[in-house]
């Protein structure tokens, strides 16, 4: 318990240990330990800013993914409007084709039975002027009456 | 291990007295100028060892994914870093956080010689030639070392305290705090810090002191049982282990007050009154 040089020696082994540490081990595990705070710290922050635009983008798709489906919708109400014209005006065109060739139709048979009563009556004057012939032959003189008789003809 | 000694006539006084006693080494004229070479060389090594190590790892430091040694110092570093932080309010990694680390980790690693067995290193010293067959391992449990470190330690705070407040500061406050400024309380102002001056030292190393010393003394006198026999030796042994558990907490909590002590002085010195 008796103080002696040992003591000095001692203080003298201290500081060469606080000057060591102060000089050698606290600073490089500071610098470490700090640069690793500081990365965490930006990591964090990264991943919070990835959090955000991640929700930005969610939105942001959902509102294109909402476009689209109103343009879909209004692309296929635009083509059901569309078939349906087409439907409208092709009847119509089959009803006009339709009408058109009941018309030509009719025409024709005018003109066939135009042509029948034509020739009915040449064939009717004839017969009537054969008849007549007949009937007359004996009393009047085919020349002589002629003309009376191509006018009944004509009448006829 | 009372057989080695067997030639001194061993009596339990003399084996205690003889494991408590320095190898002593004169290096001048008179009673100062002696060295306890082993307490002397017990506690440099130690500090360069641990010291050493942590500067080792300190070196190859990685701010990325540490290696396990360097968790390992980190939370040492940590733990010494979050105590000073807390006490003292200043720029602390230029001085005093690293000096907590070396107090801390240099106490702790002479106190935990305390669990070397005492005789097995005396054994060991007489192998190697040693005279007398002893050797004393637990650098704290000399009053030479913990005065020494108290002493540097309250060198170091009056060197703070001037730096900080100026010699007149330092002055003004031996003679005004903390009781005023008025004249008539000078003297007393002076005498509280004077006795505060001498017994913060005397308190700070004879903790220490006091606690690695009782250790030593409890272990040799449980390393007596051995002289009555097998039965002895093995109650003794238990009763030895028991104390080497207790002991940790005790070697960790003297490091630990050591090195807050130091601190809060150190930060002390840095406030003014």
């Amino acid at each position: 318990m008796n103080i002696n040089f040992t003591l000095i020696a001692q203080a003298i082994a201290f500081a060469v240990l606080i000057w060591f540490t102060v000089k050698f081990v606290w600073p490089p595990l500071l610098t470490a330990i700090e640069a690793r705070q500081k990365e965490i710290a930006d990591g964090l922050a990264a991943a919070q800013e990835g959090k955000s635009a991640l929700e930005v983008a969610a939105k942001k798709s959902e509102i294109t993914l909402n476009e689209a489906k109103q343009k879909a919708s209004e692309i296929i109400g635009q083509a059901e409007k569309r078939g349906s014209q087409i439907v409208e005006e092709a009847k119509g065109n089959a009803k006009a084709e339709g009408e058109r060739i009941i018309a030509g139709a009719k025409a024709e048979i005018d003109q066939e039975l135009n042509r029948a009563k034509e020739s009915l009556r040449s064939q009717v004057a004839s017969l009537a002027v054969a008849g007549a012939e007949k009937i007359l032959r004996k009393e009047i003189d085919a020349s002589a009456h002629s003309e009376m008789l191509s006018k009944l003809a004509a009448e006829l | 291990m009372a057989i080695e000694h067997a030639e001194q006539a061993l009596t339990p006084s003399s084996y205690i007295e003889h494991h408590l006693s320095f190898n002593a080494q004169s290096v001048g004229n008179g009673s100062f100028w002696v060295l306890h070479y082993d307490t002397f060389i017990m506690s440099v090594a130690l500090g360069f060892i641990v010291m050493g190590l942590i500067w080792w790892v300190a070196r190859g430091a990685t701010s990325g994914v540490p290696s396990k040694g360097q968790a390992f110092v980190e939370l040492v570093f940590g733990f010494v870093d979050d105590q000073v932080k807390n006490i003292f309010h200043g720029n602390r990694h230029s001085f005093i956080a690293p000096t907590a680390l070396t107090v801390f980790l240099w106490v702790f690693a002479m106190n935990s010689m305390d669990f070397l067995p005492v005789d097995w290193i005396a054994g060991i010293v007489k192998f190697f030639g040693g005279e007398h067959a002893k050797w004393r391992s637990v650098p704290t449990s000399d009053i030479n070392t913990t005065f020494a470190l108290a002493l540097s330690v309250w060198i170091l705070m009056i060197f703070f305290s001037i730096k900080v407040k100026g010699l007149g500061g330092f002055v003004h406050e031996l003679f005004c705090a903390p009781f005023g400024t008025k004249i008539w309380v000078w003297p007393a102002n002076f005498l509280f810090n004077l006795i505060e001056y001498v017994s913060k030292p005397l308190s700070h190393s004879l903790r220490l002191f006091g606690n690695m010393y009782a250790g030593e003394v409890i272990f040799l006198l449980l390393g007596l049982w051995a002289s009555t026999g097998l039965s002895g030796t093995i109650f003794g042994a238990i009763l030895g282990a028991g104390w080497s558990i207790f002991h940790i907490l005790i070697v960790a909590l003297q490091a630990f007050i050591f090195m807050m002590l130091t601190v809060v002085y150190l930060a002390m010195a840095h406030e003014s009154h």
